[in-house]
């Protein structure tokens, strides 16, 4: 095999791994191999394949391949790719901010907060804004929960109210100072043009100007919130995939011990 | 005598049947003595009373709002409007114009006896009626002419927010081999106690409903239809607060298909019940006299409630949503009946879960264009999981004779779909239905195997149901949280202050003419 003909630099790397200068991994360490897919709004043709290439060399690919093409309509042209990533990250260096809390399940939850605060508590969830989606808030709070982890309705030593889908953030207040809510639960599931950002920051704003905002825990969740967007954005904590009721409930339990008795 | 592949026993499904057209008149008896403002809304629309006010107030809105604050609503805008065409000379749309300027005080004008009232509305209602069926009529033309696609139709989304990407977007899915688009609405857009007007460029999640933005994309659609030879049929939705409204403008306007069911708006948009089942009746009118397809909602409950535990509570609902639209004088071959392919992906024997139900719900309602609805409740993020959970949902629908295939997107649960993402879940079910085409010909079912067993213990169940829905009535059902384990009050939700009991001048001739023609 003399293959330097076409290629030297194609194995040519070191194929230990570094956590400094961490790339995608294919099936060699360090290949930097990574699929993508994307539609560009040109006819299907050469100059469209050499479209696709040009981006994604500026996208920081080598050896871009074009292995499949095809018309979504005409002037909409659809390509799955591959290439050889020639970016690195310092994974050593990465610092990720996480809801700092241990992990409990119901039954320790229920007896954490018998024996820290004394009383169930207050939380309300909604779906605010104009989302109808219920999914994130239900699979949360509903009795029956998700995937195995119950919701917290089930809770013992919380008392819950899960107020469904497009309530706006008055309402949502409206409850909260009704109820003397500990904890409000916001859950953001579908995003256009980012219109979940808009909306609970607006809500921060109204607790803010309403002074409520340090006298409740305030937890947002949803499939495009993470820890740090939350925080960021004004809440105590977020709650994004693979998330469940045990952690929300664990946490907001922790929360209010800490506020309570530090 | 229907054969059941499942071992159903049909004497039991005639006796489901029974109970549930029991259930349905006793909401009828309390339908027929009310009316709300959408309906009245509703009469304007038909009537031909558009546009909006200087403050951008929909004129059948500012007409309505007029009767409701002069406290006469209970007598009808028929009434009044009949009046003031005898008083004044004017048509319906002037009339509502004047109201609106301030120039007629439509609830001062002297009374005129009924039968002048109902002579001079006439030529307005026969206008109206006539419009519709031309409507109907095109549809009828395009089908017959340049035809359409065999079932399952492949029925797919667009939710730009904006008309105009909208269409570009719903062309190309067409181009792909959509039978049906359905253009999502803006979310928020069901509790709105008005119809937005004119072409809207702005929405979330979806795009506003107006009659500008149906035209619009009936005539895209049409046009899209007459060059590749296939007619594609347009969807939208009516449940929410104005469910007749837009089940008028649909008329109005050729749509196709229309989602319709007050049990949606009354669980998961907490719509008062009273109001939306009176507005649901006339709807239901309308989208059968327009020879519209209704789609109910009962896939929703599954996304609250567990698929498996909760299946007969889905089938018990499509009894009730049938003969709740037998009323209301739709063919069994307009009733898109809804169910979902919902299990947990983990269960073992999922599948063959769901491929009974989905034949049972195939065989209860043989002429129904069975609305089969895709996995969303289990979709993660894992697009290439996605598409094979499509895959086995396309294989149930092939298999068991659905009628509108709500194509699942691998996307689902990350974005709007993309323009690509239509195109791989198109040819996703393109590619099983032809593979598998006859599969449901060949194959039948073993005696005491998983998949009879289920079938009649579900059967079994909804029956349960349904017995106990009729003992205390629909509404007090929906109290005690029946459906998706979700309670709602009577007198709770939203609208309820849009309802009134029907007075002695009211007239709605629409109902009885609509029904009598299509029978």
């Amino acid at each position: 095999m003399s293959g330097g003909l076409y290629s030297t630099n194609s194995n040519d790397f070191d194929k230990t791994l570094d956590l400094t200068k961490v790339k995608p991994y294919g099936d060699t360490m360090n290949d930097g191999k990574v699929q993508l897919s994307f539609t560009l709004p040109v006819p299907k043709g050469e100059e469209a394949i050499e479209a696709a290439k040009q981006l994604m060399r500026k996208m920081g690919f080598e050896n871009p391949q074009v292995v499949f093409v095809q018309e979504l309509m005409e002037g909409f042209t659809f390509f799955n790719c591959y290439g050889n990533s020639t970016h690195v990250v310092n994974y050593s260096a990465i610092n990720v901010p996480k809801v700092a809390s241990s992990a409990m399940d119901m039954h320790q939850t229920d007896a954490f907060i018998k024996e820290r605060i004394g009383r169930p508590i207050v939380v309300i969830g909604a779906s605010t804004g104009s989302d109808a989606h219920t999914v994130g808030i239900d699979a949360i709070m509903n009795m029956k929960g998700f995937a195995g982890h119950y919701g917290i309705e089930r809770y013992e030593m919380f008392e819950a109210l899960n107020m469904g889908s497009q309530v706006t953030n008055e309402e949502f207040i409206a409850k909260a100072l009704e109820l003397k809510a500990d904890v409000l639960l916001v859950s953001q599931t579908v995003t256009q043009k980012d219109v979940h950002i808009k909306n609970l920051i607006e809500l921060v704003e109204l607790l803010e100007a309403e002074g409520l905002r340090d006298k409740v825990i305030l937890i947002c969740g949803g499939p495009r919130i993470s820890h740090e967007l939350a925080k960021e954005l004004g809440y105590d904590a977020g709650f994004g995939m693979s998330k469940y009721a045990d952690d929300v409930a664990a946490y907001a339990a922790q929360e209010m011990d800490r506020r309570l008795n530090n | 005598m229907q054969q059941s592949k499942l071992g159903l026993d049909f004497e039991k499904v005639g006796y489901a049947k029974g109970v549930s057209k029991k259930i349905a008149e006793e909401v009828q008896l309390f339908v027929d003595n009310y009316t709300t403002v959408a309906v009245e809304r509703t009469l304007c629309r038909l009537l031909g009373i558009d546009g909006v006010d200087v403050n951008g107030v929909p004129l059948p809105n500012v007409l309505i709002d007029e009767l409701k604050n002069k406290g006469v609503l209970s007598q009808g805008v028929m009434f009044f409007l009949g009046n003031a065409i005898v008083e004044t000379g004017l048509n319906p749309q002037e009339i509502a114009e004047e109201v609106a300027n301030g120039t007629i005080e439509i609830t001062k004008l002297p009374i005129n006896n009924l039968d002048a009232i109902h002579l001079a509305i006439k030529p307005f209602v026969n206008e109206s009626i006539d419009k519709i069926i031309a409507r109907k009529t095109k549809r009828e033309n395009y089908i017959n002419t340049i035809g359409e696609g065999t079932k399952p139709y492949l029925y797919v989304i667009v939710a730009t927010g904006n008309i105009y990407e909208d269409v570009v977007q719903a062309e190309a899915a067409a181009r792909q081999g959509a039978d049906i688009i359905a253009v999502i609405r803006t979310t928020g857009q069901s509790l709105l106690d008005f119809v937005p007007y004119g072409a809207t460029t702005e929405g979330f999640g979806g795009t506003v409903a107006t009659q500008e933005n149906f035209r619009i994309m009936r005539t895209a659609l049409d046009k899209v239809g007459e060059d590749i030879g296939r007619y594609i049929r347009l969807c939208n939705y009516c449940s929410g607060l104005c469910m007749p409204e837009i089940a008028a403008m649909g008329a109005l306007e050729g749509l196709d298909v229309m989602l319709n069911d007050a049990l949606y708006g009354i669980l998961f948009r907490d719509i008062n019940m009273q109001r939306t089942i009176v507005d649901q009746y006339f709807s239901r009118v309308l989208n059968g006299f327009a020879g519209v397809i209704i789609n109910t909602g009962e896939d929703n409950y599954l996304t609250t409630a567990d698929a498996f535990q909760e299946a007969h509570t889905v089938l018990a609902s499509d009894f009730i949503n049938e003969q709740l639209a037998l009323v209301a004088g739709i063919p069994e071959e307009q009733m898109g009946l809804g169910h979902a392919f919902e299990m947990d992906p983990d269960l073992e024997n999922g599948f063959l879960y769901e491929l009974s139900q989905a034949q049972m719900t195939r065989e209860i309602f043989p002429k129904a264009p069975l609305k089969y609805m895709p996995p969303t409740k289990f979709m993660t993020g894992n697009v290439f999981k996605g598409h094979v959970q499509d895959a086995l949902f396309n294989q149930i629908a092939i298999w068991t004779g659905q009628g509108l295939q709500l194509l699942g997107m691998l996307t689902e649960a990350i974005h709007t779909p993309f323009m690509s993402d239509r195109y791989l879940s198109i040819e996703n079910a393109k590619y099983i239905f032809n593979n598998m085409k006859n599969i449901g010909d060949e194959m039948e079912f073993k005696d005491g195997g998983i998949i009879r067993t289920r079938a009649q213990k579900v059967l079994g169940d909804a029956i349960e149901l349904l017995e106990k829905i009729e003992k205390v009535g629909l509404f007090t059902a929906l109290e005690k949280g029946i459906f998706a384990d979700i309670k709602r009050p009577l007198n709770g939700g939203k609208g309820l202050a849009g309802v009134v009991e029907k007075g002695a001048n009211y007239y709605n001739p629409f109902v009885a003419i609509m029904n009598k023609k299509l029978n």
